[in-house]
């Protein structure tokens, strides 16, 4: 391993003999092309008899002496002529660059299929929910195809296993609503509405808003996930040979027990805002629990809880049906099901987000306010 | 050659996950210049001594070394020096899927020989992709965009870019169509001669075994139970070598090495 690499150039006549010596391999070759590109003459005879070691990387230096610049070879054993031949059969032109784009192209060309992307990913869920209403009406049809285990084993999943996180958020955010209303209508000496702003908008918005989003990142990210994985190892397809529907047996379950389990979350977040909220009160206003519960019970309309209870199987809807379409996308390779876990969570977010929104503009229509 | 210290050696090797023994008192050793086929029923555990050999997977006892260097419990940082001696093809390519093929190939040059200029590296990409066979347009291309068998090329590609003398090659063949699995065989023969490799090749495929493997090691019962050319494998009384020669396939693939044989 020790033995360097050694050109010596004579000059012959007319020609240009190189010799090399010791080995011609990956180690040296950095040097070696160096000392190649100074010697300018022509009518290069390339001397290999004294080479102990070469190995391709060498042979392809040795390659373009002769197909640039024409050099001769001699001297070389019949494994480095093997070699060198070899190299040279495989001197083609491969690409292996992408093609140029300019900047401005390039973002152009972004901005073009982030917007075809977006249109596409709405109508494939338009389509979506076409399909899984035609699943709904199949297994509303004929009742057995209810598969009871798997929507039995995604309330679990989905309702029952988030109780603990939600249960904690919800407290949390009511403690932090009546904190921070508190400071603000003590300057009006009008502490006592603490109470209204805890219960208003912990039922009507907060309650069912941050659930949405917890379900969104543990249970919409799952599905993708889920589905994601079963489509790349074919079992989904495997699934479809069979004669079972995925739709039926994997997004039905899903979106139906989301549906089911997003206003009973809801609420449940609702309450347990409402009770850190009360626990802030009594603490450090020292308001009562008792009062807290009756002028809770005064200013909270009854609407309010309609809202909510409306809205959260929408977004349990959206959800699950994001988290479900993404993963039933995957296709390729396991970059991709990061990829649509991704986006079915920031998807199922955004239309949360942007249907709370018509929500508000609706009920306030309504004259819920 | 037969005197010559071998290139690697592997003595009362044991393995196990959990309760599950895979490998109890396993020896082996390959000799320098030579393609060891080693087959085995599924699940005896060809795949784990590649990765015990080549130090992804510690084992439980045992001594391996690797060109006179043991590598058992060494740590990444010191065997480098060794590492850069080998190339191995996983069963999946196993490429990097941020990376175009080229860059893939350029990755252990990079690493091992920083410095070097991009048109070079650029050069060596190009004759690599071209040498195992991959079509002209596939060097800028990423792995998603490949097949399951160009995947496998260029990752034979990229287990060949350092020009290694001992090459790691788990079941290549698999995936591959029959014609591309005979270029295959062929251009690891004749690196081997060009470049004396030395060949630790697991594989199912009869036709690889009689065409280019020197000997064949059968794992089975948690051991190497016989090494030997086919020839002499046959001649032995073992149940499982047997059936894996004389079976249908193993009889085709013997009487075409045959014919081939008598051409040639």
């Amino acid at each position: 391993m020790s033995v360097t690499t050694d050109i010596s150039a004579n000059l012959e006549g007319e020609q240009c003999v190189l010799r090399f010596s010791g080995s011609l391999t990956l180690l040296r070759v950095r040097r070696l092309s160096e000392q190649l590109n100074e010697i300018t003459h022509e009518g290069i005879v390339v001397d290999l008899s004294e080479v102990e070691r070469m190995d391709t990387v060498g042979a392809w230096l040795i390659h373009k002496l002769e197909r640039d610049r024409g050099a001769t070879i001699t001297g070389a054993t019949a494994e480095q002529q093997l070699l060198i031949d070899h190299v040279a059969a495989a001197d083609q032109p491969v690409k292996i660059k992408r093609d140029y784009e300019s900047p401005f192209q390039r973002v152009l060309g972004q901005m073009g299929a982030s917007v075809m992307m977006a249109g596409r990913t709405l109508l494939g869920l338009l389509g979506f929910f076409g399909a899984l209403m035609i699943a709904v009406w199949n297994i509303a049809r004929r009742p057995r195809r209810f598969r009871l285990n798997a929507v039995t084993q995604q309330f679990e999943v989905v309702g029952v296993h988030a109780l603990g996180i939600i249960g904690l958020m919800s407290f949390l955010v009511g403690i932090v609503i009546a904190q921070q209303g508190a400071v603000q209508l003590r300057q009006f000496g009008a502490e006592i509405y603490t109470i209204n702003l805890v219960g208003r908008s912990a039922l009507k918005e907060l309650g069912v808003l941050m659930t949405a989003i917890m379900v969104a990142g543990r249970s919409g990210s799952a599905f993708a996930a889920q589905l994601g994985s079963m489509k790349l190892s074919e079992e989904v397809d495997a699934m479809r040979t069979i004669g079972v529907s995925p739709m039926e047996a994997l997004v039905f379950p899903r979106v139906f027990s989301t549906v089911l389990m997003m206003p009973l979350l809801g609420f449940y977040a609702a309450v347990l805002a409402i009770v850190g909220g009360g626990l802030f009160c009594w603490v450090s206003l020292g308001i009562p629990p008792i009062t807290f519960i009756q002028r809770t019970r005064e200013v909270v309309p009854m609407t309010d809880l309609w809202q909510t209870l409306i809205k959260a199987p929408v977004f349990g809807l959206i959800i699950s049906m994001a988290g479900c379409f993404q993963g039933l996308q995957v296709k390729g390779n396991a970059e991709e099901v990061g990829l649509r876990t991704t986006a079915a969570v920031v998807q199922g977010i955004f239309l949360v987000i942007v249907l709370d929104a018509f929500f508000a503009v609706f009920f306030t229509a309504l004259g819920w306010t | 050659m037969a005197e010559e210290e071998p290139i690697i050696e592997v003595t009362g090797l044991k393995n196990s996950f959990g309760d599950q023994v895979i490998h109890e008192d396993l020896n082996l050793a390959v000799r320098r210049g030579e393609i060891l086929g080693v087959v085995g029923g599924s699940g005896t555990g060809k795949s784990v001594l590649m990765r015990s050999i080549i130090g992804l997977q510690r084992p439980d006892a045992g001594e391996i070394t690797v060109f006179g260097e043991s590598m058992v419990g060494r740590d990444e940082e010191e065997a480098k020096h060794v590492r850069r001696r080998w190339g191995v093809l996983f069963q999946g390519g196993a490429l990097f899927s941020g990376l175009t093929v080229s860059e893939n190939i350029q990755v252990p040059i990079k690493e091992f020989y920083p410095g070097l200029d991009q048109e070079l590296l650029d050069e060596i990409s190009v004759y690599k992709t071209a040498m195992s066979g991959l079509p002209v347009d596939a060097g800028a291309k990423y792995p998603s965009e490949l097949s399951g068998g160009m995947r496998k090329r260029a990752g034979i590609a990229r287990a060949l870019a350092l020009d290694p003398e001992l090459l790691f090659l788990d079941e290549p063949t698999a995936g591959l169509d029959p014609i591309g699995a005979a270029a295959f065989d062929q251009l690891i023969s004749e690196l081997r001669h060009a470049l004396g490799l030395t060949v630790f090749l697991i594989t199912h495929d009869l036709d690889t075994l009689y065409a280019i493997c020197d000997r064949v090691a059968v794992l089975a019962d948690k051991k190497v139970v016989a090494v030997g050319t086919i020839t002499e494998l046959l001649a032995l009384d073992h149940e499982w070598i047997q059936e894996y020669f004389r079976g249908p396939r193993g009889r085709a693939a013997a009487n075409i090495a045959e014919r081939e044989e008598a051409d040639a």
